[in-house]
């Protein structure tokens, strides 16, 4: 029998293992996924936990519950990969050959990389909504927070799901708002880039957000360190930005084991063709969603894309033939703007969100970068897509794994 | 849209970033720059290499690279670039500014 592994049973690892499990032939491949963690998180929801609009129960699941038939799911922490011996070392001392691997571990917060941020203040007045522990005890803290300087930050690029943060800004600025007391809180985004929206067509699409809800922006602020003392959050260029809650995203990395086998960049991203979702070190190994050094989102939709040009592409490698090189980078994200409002984009490498209609030319019924009722409704129907349909592989109908240009207002991105 | 700087015509985007890297040259470079207010030296010239290189191998710009290079601490990539570094050297390498999805 010849093996293929998965590492990692999140939104990446389990697609695969339900796409893989139906294509391959069961006499000749065995398939195995390795998680060490037993639930199953709806990432999406962990910007709702923190105002009390998902419950703890809508956003995770035990994993076991999507893992299908047929494939070996080994509840184990990876010690190490072995690509020259196609050999995985798990920590209970246990190994695995494999013939084909699949690198599916994440990307998990290092709130440890800045000073004073993993310090004392941790999960006290400085708070991550990147994980389902940052999300909750943000949660139990926004209950009895009685207002002041709420400080939205991002440490630096690349982040999972990068509209998140600006996502809880316009969430929080509702929800103050419904509370009677949006008088009583600053709200301030902190961005390591040029604006809280780079790229033009959304700049000049969606600035009013910020205007409309009075959310200050502070830009180009590359954190040298929190001073957690005094309340301060300060750059290399001395820039200071006074907090009372600070809730920041933590510098994003690819998992350990990444780093231990020697096989990730400088942020333990595995370096991976952008078209194929080979890795460029070794032919029989492949890599999927945030795992990956990819410049494409680092966002379940994408992981979604990709799973199924992945999917092709084993079943291609297995039997000897040519590689598609067609990953376009596509990713279809709703953004929460607030007050049951969101907006839908649909982007790739090459072009930029832009207006239109989706997913059919001129009608819709979801508008893109346009604010409206029905992409909320979209986004609040994606928990259900997302543990239904998504992570068990079943197809999304209308919606293609690479972008398509019908219906948008598009132009090429320079 | 176009402009034309040190005499020649160069193509850029709304923010003034260079969209055909082919059209850089050193002397589009220093007039880049001193539309920034920045006078280039030494110095920056070896950041501006470092950038090219990044660019080349497909590499995003970020403060974390700027403090591996080895070229210049994040002080000093404050100083020769001063409010907003990333912004403005990329601006002056004819590159296209660090983005996000939107």
């Amino acid at each position: 029998m010849k093996k293929i592994v998965i590492l990692g049973a999140g939104t990446s690892g389990t697609m695969m293992a339900n796409h893989l499990v139906n294509k391959l032939p069961k006499k000749e491949w065995k398939l195995t996924i390795i998680d060490q963690y037993k639930t199953h998180y709806y990432q999406p929801g962990f910007l709702f936990l923190p105002f009390d609009i998902y419950t703890t129960k809508q956003v995770k699941k035990k994993g076991a519950k999507f893992i299908p038939k047929g494939v070996d799911y080994i509840n184990e922490k990876i010690d190490l990969i072995v690509p020259d011996e196609n050999k995985i070392n798990l920590e209970n001392g246990k190994s695995l050959i494999y013939d084909v691997l699949i690198i599916a571990t994440g990307t998990k917060i290092a709130p440890e990389e800045i000073e004073g941020m993993n310090g004392p203040e941790w999960h006290k007045s400085i708070f991550d909504f990147y994980t389902y522990e940052g999300a909750k005890a943000l949660r139990n803290k926004l209950r009895e927070w009685e207002g002041g300087k709420l400080v939205v930050h991002i440490t630096e690029m690349p982040i999972k799901c990068p509209v998140a943060p600006l996502e809880f800004a316009f969430l929080a600025d509702s929800f103050f708002r419904n509370k009677g007391m949006r008088d009583k809180v600053e709200i301030t985004f902190v961005t390591p880039l040029g604006g809280a929206f780079t790229k033009p067509k959304a700049t000049k699409a969606l600035h009013y957000l910020l205007e409309e809800k009075d959310i200050k922006e502070v830009t180009d602020f590359n954190i040298e360190r929190v001073d957690y003392e005094n309340n301060k959050i300060i750059d290399y260029g001395d820039t200071e930005v006074d907090y009372d809650l600070l809730v920041t995203v933590p510098t994003n990395m690819g998992d350990e084991v990444i780093e231990r086998s020697g096989m990730g960049d400088d942020l333990n991203f595995v370096p991976t063709h952008k078209g194929t979702l080979q890795t460029l070190e070794h032919q029989n190994i492949f890599a999927i969603g945030d795992a990956t050094n990819l410049p494409a989102s680092k966002a379940g939709s994408v992981a979604h894309f990709e799973a199924e040009i992945l999917t092709d592409n084993i079943m291609r490698y297995i039997q000897g033939e040519e590689l598609k090189d067609e990953f376009d980078g596509h990713a279809n994200c709703f953004i929460e703007t607030g007050n049951g409002k969101a907006l839908l984009i649909d982007f790739n490498y090459t072009h930029e969100p832009v207006e239109g209609t989706f997913p059919f030319p001129g009608v819709g019924p979801l508008s893109l970068l346009k604010e409206s009722r029905a992409n909320h409704m979209g986004k609040m129907a994606f928990r259900w897509i997302y543990w239904n349909m998504l992570i068990k592989g079943v197809h999304i109908p209308f919606v293609s794994a690479t972008m398509s240009k019908k219906g948008k207002h598009i132009e090429e991105v320079q | 849209m176009k402009k034309v700087i040190a005499q020649t015509e160069i193509n850029v985007n709304e923010e003034g970033y260079m969209t055909e890297f082919s059209q850089w040259t050193k002397e589009i470079c220093e007039c880049l720059a001193e539309e920034q207010g920045i006078c280039m030296t030494e110095k920056h010239w070896e950041v501006i290499d470092y950038i090219h290189e990044k660019h080349n191998g497909n590499e995003a710009l970020s403060i974390r690279g700027i403090k591996k290079s080895g070229v210049i601490n994040i002080k000093e990539f404050y100083s020769l670039f001063p409010g907003g570094p990333l912004k403005k050297s990329t601006l002056i390498a004819g590159i296209p500014k660090p983005k996000s999805c939107i």
